[in-house]
């Protein structure tokens, strides 16, 4: 156990790309916690996905012993969390666990709107917050500025904001110092006191089970105690406890203020939930630790296998996933269009796309996925409240009072140049202005927006419309209700289920149209003609019709070419295997995707 | 007495070597400098020999050079070839001995000597009428030179047909109707019209996927294309009797008929391939398509592979190749090479979307089925 004025405990909130691992790289680096031959980039990101797209899922803590100036030597816990809105919650607990943030921002760039969220997560758990300007290298850097943008937007001091290169290693000695000098030591806590510990987060190694990263606040955890979780009720006998130097390292116990994992023969991931206490099992503490929230799925799509024989797989996979991630909820689906196949909820797109890159190359199974949406809640006459997940399932809308959708509070950072096209995006997507406010070139635009308009390709169409400027989060703001309606679409006469949707009763001329318009693109000619249409109720809105085709033929073929002609008849017979038989129609897998992606 | 295959009976000879390399073609053609006549003679000759030795009881139906360039060959191996196949065969009064020829002054020059031989049928690769199309295609000759070269091709054999691409970079409908009138008047009875495809492994090809050869035409005006050749051939007295292929009354490639009727053919040269029954199967055949590989391997027949084709192969090939023709397939025979018949829901539908036609036991595609033939072939297959 570590004197808790010797222990720092911290977290890193940055933007993607303004250097938190990089800096968290060279502070592991510098105070040789790992040997130079064993380093390698983005150490504390784990899995592929997070080594490729930069970004972090699972929360990881590296223990740092630092010989500070003052001659002590300090045990450093940092926590590197997830960045992206999607865990909002398990940041949000991970921010709990620590006392201090290190606040990084890229000199040359600024602030972001995802940077804003995490420090406002960081405020929230009462943080003492040091700056850190990155990139102070590169002669774009204007550290000045960004000092008092940091001030203007954020609300924080930031002249004594620590200036580094975590690229060069310029000024890391200078962060290492300022985390020992400004950043408080934990609580005190008791050591004698019953265990209190916080679940930060869990992960599963095919080797060990399920590994918990846990803070301790009161009592001592050791290895063969017999702990309970206070929320699952589960209980397990303690095989080991360690640090992550940032290999795992037993020690002899964790006490007050410090983090480190343990190990109990926990089978799945999902009997350890984020936030949950957890404590000894014959000496229980007498209250659990606030905060906890079961996580809730806010996007749902429908996952089929794109070769129907590969459902069996499909279901392991998803179940072995399921497993290992609380956050994640599927159901059966059967879809006339698709199959068999399961009906998803992701705690936000990035989630959805993590899962679905997971099932496809850890699973090898080639998916097609439907549209994202949202849960909509369905008041009939009688007063009764139904979730709706699926636009597919709909009631006789007779039966219908009204319904509400969930409304989010998104905030976007944009250079002013682009400030007329994101303002044009956000009006187009149903969005109510909130809040636009100027923090030197750039603009913060708030706005009260339908997730169901962002969940699709919101995020795409903003990158586009600002070359890729513009910065982006937000917040659940609660349901509100709108005139909301299913439409259908309708492939040579025959709906098809995969591509209803829920759509404002304003916007479904438009949306219609558009969707028909792009079916007519992703939908190869046939040897008939098909018409396109889309449908509220029994009423057609839209309509396209896809000419035949008028001319496929081999202008030459004689005995020399009859083989491979033939094998490119056979591949093409194949090909078409792989699209869905729709009544007579054959329609791509991107098609049920890509039919809803907006162009304005 | 010589045994009538059904289908008929040909022999394919393929000369390997051109001038130039022309940009749109994916045959197995190469550019030489010197080409040993003698022993190529000789190696046809042998391989001929060979080949009559398994199916000499067969009466031969047609002898067709192709290439490559043919009509680069001296006209003594054309004679040595000939020679060895009537010594071969027994062949049929009216056998075809077409012979594929470039309208250069040079290769019009060689002309009378192949006639000596016993080729009495020229197919001319003109492709266009006009010098500037013909430099796009990489010809080597001139217009003027084409349509000297076609005199005297018709000057020295009783049947003639030359070829024309179409659906050429830039070429609107108005411009190719011009074109093909002006092909119609030229006296031949048969022609071949191809709209230009770009092949894989071609230069055309490579320039396409680096984004260069623009001004093809797309789906719709190619259909048109189309639809006016058929239009301007027939009212020409030219029957479209096959995809690409017109006749005036009798003027059919015996030849190329073998290949749509499936019937049987010996392939000799380097990349020939070939279809013979024997012993009451069908086997293809399919030599090695380096010429100096294919030479040193006549031998000890080293140049030649063979396969046993299965019961579908068989009644695949049928289909696919049979409905190219205006008479279409025969039902009947499809159903015995299979052992079973075609699906007949699909055959119903493309019957209701007028693009296949029943009649007795032949089943044919209507102009509408034979602008999308690939489509209507890829539906039926036998799996």
């Amino acid at each position: 156990m570590t004197e808790l004025s010797r222990i720092r405990n911290f977290s890193i909130v940055a933007h993607i790309d303004h250097g938190k691992s990089t800096l968290a790289d060279r502070l592991i680096q510098l105070t040789g916690t790992v040997a130079e031959r064993d380093m390698k980039e983005q150490l504390l990101d784990a899995m592929d996905i997070e080594r490729e797209r930069g970004i972090t899922i699972k929360a990881n803590t590296v223990r740092i012993e630092y010989p500070a100036q003052d001659g002590h030597t300090y045990v450093l816990n940092l926590i590197d969390t997830p960045g992206h809105v999607d865990f909002a919650y398990e940041v949000s607990r991970s921010m709990q666990a620590v006392e201090g943030s290190l606040l990084v921002v890229d000199a040359t760039q600024g602030v972001e709107a995802q940077t804003l969220a995490n420090v406002y997560q960081a405020i929230d758990a009462n943080h003492e917050i040091v700056p850190v300007l990155n990139k102070i290298d590169l002669p774009a850097s204007e550290p000045e500025r960004v000092k008092e943008q940091i001030e203007d937007v954020i609300g924080i001091e930031a002249h004594d904001a620590v200036e580094i290169s975590a690229k060069t290693g310029l000024g890391i000695p200078d962060v290492l110092e300022a985390i020992v000098q400004r950043l408080p030591a934990p609580a005190a806590g008791d050591p004698d006191a019953p265990l209190k510990a916080m679940l930060v987060d869990s992960k599963y190694d095919q080797y060990l089970g399920v590994i918990v990263i846990v803070r301790i606040i009161d009592g001592t955890l050791k290895k063969g105690d017999r702990i309970r979780m206070i929320k699952t009720g589960g209980t397990y006998d303690v095989d080991d406890v360690g640090v992550y130097r940032p290999a795992m390292t037993s020690v002899p116990s964790l006490g007050p203020g410090e983090i480190g994992y343990l190990n109990a023969s926990i089978k799945q991931v999902r009997d350890t939930r984020v936030g949950d206490t957890i404590t000894l099992e014959k000496r229980q503490c007498e209250t659990a630790l606030p905060g906890f929230k079961p996580s809730v799925p806010v996007v749902f799509c429908g996952l089929f296998p794109v070769d129907t024989n590969d459902f069996d797989d499909m279901r392991d996979a998803i179940e072995k996933l399921a497993l290992n991630d609380a956050s994640f909820s599927y159901e059966m689906e059967t879809s006339a269009a698709l199959g068999f196949g399961f009906r998803c909820g992701f705690l936000g797109l990035l989630h959805l796309e993590v899962i679905r890159d997971r099932l496809e190359r850890e699973y090898d199974i080639e998916l097609i996925t439907t549209a994202p949406s949202v849960i909509f809640h369905v008041y009939s006459r009688d007063g009764e409240m139904t979730e709706l997940h699926n636009p597919a399932d709909m009631p006789d809308p007779a039966t219908i009072d009204h319904i509400e959708e969930p409304r989010i509070k998104a905030t976007v950072l944009v250079p002013d140049e682009y400030l007329g096209d994101v303002l044009k995006l956000c009006q187009d997507r149903r969005g109510i202005q909130m809040d636009l406010t100027y923090a030197g070139t750039r603009a913060m635009v708030v706005y009260d927006l339908p997730l169901a308009e962002v969940v699709f390709d919101f995020y795409d169409r903003l990158k586009s419309v600002t070359k890729g400027y513009a910065s982006f989060d937000y917040q659940m703001l609660g349901y509100r209700e709108d005139n909301l309606v299913k439409m259908q679409v309708l492939v040579n006469d025959e709906p098809v289920d995969a591509l209803s949707i829920m759509v404002h009763r304003d916007r479904a001329e438009g949306r219609g149209r558009a969707m028909c318009e792009k079916l007519k693109e992703l939908i190869p000619r046939h040897m008939f003609k098909i018409p396109i249409q889309a449908a509220i109720g029994g009423r057609v809105i839209a309509r396209e019709t896809l000419s035949a085709m008028r001319k496929d033929v081999t202008a030459k073929c004689y005995g020399g070419d009859a083989t491979r002609k033939k094998k490119l008849l056979e591949k093409q017979k194949a090909g078409k295997k792989k699209m869905r038989q729709f009544g007579k129609v054959e329609i791509p897998q991107e098609a049920f995707i890509n039919a809803l992606k907006m162009d304005g | 007495m010589a045994e009538i295959v059904e289908g008929g009976f040909g022999l394919y000879i393929h000369w390997p070597f051109c001038a130039a390399k022309c940009p749109y073609c994916d045959f197995n053609s190469h550019v030489t400098r010197t080409v040993d006549h003698g022993a190529w003679a000789d190696a046809y000759v042998r391989e001929i020999a060979r080949l009559a030795a398994e199916t000499g009881d067969q009466r031969l139906d047609s002898v067709y050079f192709g290439g490559g360039t043919p009509s680069l060959m001296e006209p003594a191996t054309v004679q040595a070839i000939l020679d060895a196949v009537r010594a071969g065969w027994s062949v049929a009064n009216d056998w075809e001995v077409t012979l594929e020829a470039n309208p250069t002054s040079v290769e019009a020059a060689r002309f009378a000597g192949y006639r000596e031989a016993g080729v009495n049928r020229v197919s001319v690769g003109v492709q266009a009428l006009d010098d500037a199309s013909l430099k796009a295609l990489g010809r080597l000759h001139s217009k003027d030179e084409a349509l000297a070269a076609l005199e005297v091709a018709r000057s020295t054999f009783d049947r003639v047909s030359f070829d024309l691409i179409y659906a050429r970079q830039g070429q609107s409908l108005s411009d190719w109707r011009d074109e093909l009138l002006r092909g119609l008047d030229l006296g031949t009875d048969h022609l071949s019209l191809y709209q230009l495809t770009i092949e894989p492994g071609t230069a055309f090809w490579d320039r396409k996927q680096a984004g260069g050869l623009k001004g093809l035409p797309d789906e719709d005006l190619g259909a048109d294309l189309y639809e006016a050749t058929a239009e301007l051939c027939a009212e020409h007295g030219f029957e479209a009797y096959e995809v690409s292929n017109f006749a005036r009354d009798g003027a059919r490639s015996t030849h190329n008929l073998i290949y749509w009727n499936a019937g049987d053919w010996g392939g000799i040269g380097p990349g020939a391939h070939g279809r013979l029954t024997l012993g009451g199967e069908r086997i293809a055949t399919e030599q090695t398509l380096l010429p100096k590989d294919w030479l040193a391997g006549v031998p000890d027949g080293r140049h030649e592979s063979r396969h046993l084709l299965s019961s579908l192969d068989r009644a695949n090939e049928y289909l696919m190749m049979g409905l190219r023709l205006r008479d279409g397939i025969s039902l009947t025979r499809l159903e015995s090479m299979a052992g079973r018949p075609l699906d007949a829901n699909r055959l119903t539908d493309l019957e209701g979307y007028g693009l296949v036609e029943r009649s007795g036991s032949r089943l044919a595609v209507t102009e509408a089925g034979r602008m999308v033939l690939n489509r209507v072939v890829s539906e039926l297959l036998l799996e």
